[in-house]
């Protein structure tokens, strides 16, 4: 099994038209996903070719979901639209709502969390490579050819990260690999993925990544000791991060002793999680783990 | 972005927050004629993105139009925990009667915004949590419906403010909700915010910091707070071209995609560097998903540029990119850069297209760029080069 996300799982991707929305709309058909249309008001009822299939676009959300029984959508809308297109696929109820836009002004990101509280959608990112499970379905612009079905969960805030583990772990494989994202506040955190792969029978064992900024880490930390039975190694970045400079993502920043890497890699160790140095440790950590089951 | 004292409270008058502005000078010369307009009983606030000013000697009290030019002679020009003061704050000396906390701030933990006020002001908050934990209360705002009338009334009432400035303290926290949700900030802090003679409540200080995503988006204005001297002359180049560059002290450049992947880069190359005499990582740049020769070959211009680089590492995991793309891209940057390009380069491309990457860069056979495959290998080989 893989979570959130399988070959079953029909995909519409609102900014479908734009130019990073065709383009990965394109990869993810070639990673056989079963995308089922597009959304944008403006060319509502025209179609648009893609990687050799037609597809529909529609002028909403709800009208995409009538037509097609979509259950995820992922967003290619640029940072101004962003909250408003969360917004409306939140209002439509669509189950999974993957949101890749990097550069969302962390207050649209605050009100759309806000917006999700008692509703019936899941939200991944945004500012994130979103998820997938190899081969099945990739909802997101992970690079599909880098590894292929197996006993590994993945989850981690950087994209790059991600495909960089994937790729040292490529001869087994994963479940499921979700990049949740690098901005201040996400959606879908470290411990919503823990909890879903500790539940997936599949996945025997875990991978987290982490990187300065904030305390997600370490909150994580607490509810592997607490919940998580399945071995998880870790790896964090940032360790030579400066105090106060936001490297690269809104959210990796160290703020005055808190969000440090050495405290995130100290929270996961004391909670029994083995952490490289390296992204090549972590994997030999993995490695040896696997081995032995 | 972090703003100076000067420039946080242009957006608490802008939106209603009583505070008095006062006079920004930047040469000791002018503080003669901000002080005599102010009354000659003034402050003299060294104006510098950093805490702890008073304590370093940057904040003085003056009793005459002369005191205060001794003060600004002496401030200016002062080393703040690393930060040149290049301007000073003359501002009315209002003795505060009392002094309150009061801030608004993004909470990464609980996803949403958080108040935090106390009536005990004028030190570190962080103190007097630890001191009297009971007077700094936190109060979370619902983003969605943001602070009411009604919300701002409870905030004031929880914080325990004296009765008698209970009107001003209401209205006081609606401005400064103002400031934080009309500029997109992620912290708007006032400290002291003080009672003065009369029963005035007023911001005696302000820091705030703003939300580079949503300046971005919907506030061109904010651009104007940016103070281009004050920046590092390297990160100001790598900024003109769209580069996302962190100036660092060490002494290996680092090129990389993907912001995890290039925080990854530097801490493997401090590690590496334990071997090769302590040398360290110079920068962080991330050049992101489409590493052409262009992009290439302003970052390699901007690492080249740093006095204290002597070997550069491109770390580049190709996802989407294709390496034989990136191994164009360097062959470009070279050409682009001829003699200008003048040491080591250490290459390890892998993923997307990684055989194609390769063999174009062996086919250059330039003097000098080295090819390493893992990340380990490359990091140990520009920390030895950096050491030579």
């Amino acid at each position: 099994m893989t979570i959130y996300l399988n070959k079953d799982s029909k995909i519409i991707v609102q900014g479908m038209t734009g130019g990073m929305g065709s383009k990965h709309t394109t990869l993810m058909l070639q990673a056989d996903a079963n995308i089922v249309g597009g959304v944008n008001a403006r060319k509502a009822g025209t179609t648009t070719e893609l990687n050799g299939k037609e597809l529909p676009v529609f002028g909403t959300v709800k009208e995409a979901m009538e037509a097609t029984g979509a259950d995820v959508s992922v967003l290619f809308v640029p940072p101004a639209f962003t909250k408003a297109a969360c917004i409306e696929a939140i209002d439509a109820e669509i189950p999974l709502m993957v949101v890749i836009t990097e550069g969302v002004p962390v207050q649209d990101t605050a009100e759309v969390f806000a917006y999700l509280e008692g509703k019936k959608t899941r939200m991944i990112g945004p500012n994130c490579p979103g998820i997938i499970s190899p081969g099945e379905s990739l909802a997101g612009i992970t690079p599909h050819t880098i590894a292929g079905k197996g006993p590994i969960g993945l989850v981690s805030k950087s994209g790059t990260l991600t495909y960089q583990m994937m790729y040292e772990l490529r001869d087994y494989g994963f479940t499921t690999a979700i990049g949740i994202g690098g901005d201040p506040i996400i959606g879908t955190t470290h411990i919503d993925a823990l909890e879903a792969f500790e539940n997936d029978p599949e996945t025997k064992v875990i991978v987290m990544i982490g990187e300065i900024g904030g305390d997600a880490e370490e909150r994580a930390a607490a509810y592997i000791k607490d919940h998580v039975t399945k071995p998880v190694v870790g790896y964090v970045a940032g360790f030579t991060a400066p105090e106060g400079k936001t490297m690269g993502h809104a959210g990796a920043i160290v703020s005055g002793s808190s969000g440090t890497a050495q405290a995130k890699k100290e929270a996961l160790e004391a909670a029994g999680v083995k952490v490289g140095k390296t992204p090549s440790e972590t994997a030999d950590l993995m490695r040896e783990i696997l081995q032995s089951l | 972005m972090d703003l100076m004292e000067y420039q946080a409270k242009e957006l608490f008058a802008k939106h209603g927050v009583a505070v008095t502005q006062g006079i920004v000078i930047e040469s000791a010369d002018d503080a003669a004629a901000a002080a005599e307009k102010l009354g000659g009983f003034v402050v003299v606030k060294a104006q510098v993105k950093a805490g702890g000013r008073g304590k370093a000697g940057g904040v003085k009290l003056a009793k005459s139009v002369d005191e205060a030019v001794e003060h600004a002679r002496a401030i200016l020009g002062m080393d703040i925990k690393g930060h040149t003061v290049n301007r000073v704050l003359i501002t009315p000396a209002t003795p505060p009667v009392e002094e309150y906390y009061f801030s608004f701030l993004l909470d990464r933990a609980n996803r949403s915004h958080l108040c935090i006020a106390s009536v005990e002001g004028g030190v570190e908050i962080e103190e007097v949590a630890k001191t009297n934990p009971e007077a700094v209360r936190k109060i979370p705002v619902d983003a969605l419906e943001g602070v009411t009338p009604e919300k701002a009334a409870a905030i004031v009432d929880e914080a325990k403010f004296p009765a008698e400035l209970r009107d001003q303290a209401i209205e006081m926290v609606q401005a400064l909700w103002k400031v934080y949700v009309e500029e997109d900030a992620t912290l708007v802090e006032v400290n002291p915010l003080a009672r003065l003679e009369g029963d005035k409540l007023e911001a005696l200080d302000g820091k705030v910091s703003l939300d580079e995503n949503a300046s971005e988006v919907r506030h061109p204005d904010h651009a104007a707070f940016e103070i281009r001297e004050e920046a590092d002359p390297l990160e100001a180049k790598a900024k003109d071209r769209g580069l996302n560059y962190v100036k660092l002290d060490g002494e290996v450049g680092i090129i990389g995609n993907g912001a995890g992947l290039v925080m990854s880069t530097l801490d493997v190359v401090a590690y590496a560097g334990e071997n090769h005499g302590g040398v360290k990582p110079a920068n962080f740049l991330d050049i992101g998903g489409g590493a052409n020769a262009q992009v290439m070959a302003d970052g390699l211009d901007v690492i080249l540029n740093d006095p204290q680089v002597k070997s550069v590492f491109v770390n580049v995991f190709g996802g989407i990119t294709a390496c034989d793309e990136v191994a164009n891209g360097i062959k470009g940057a070279l050409e682009i850069l001829g003699d200008a390009a003048t040491k080591p380069l250490v290459v390890r491309l892998d993923g997307n297209n990684v055989d194609a990457g390769r063999a174009i860069l062996n086919e250059l056979n330039h003097p000098l760029v080295t090819q390493v495959d893992t990340m380990d290998g490359a990091a140990d080989k520009a920390a030895e080069l950096a050491n030579a």
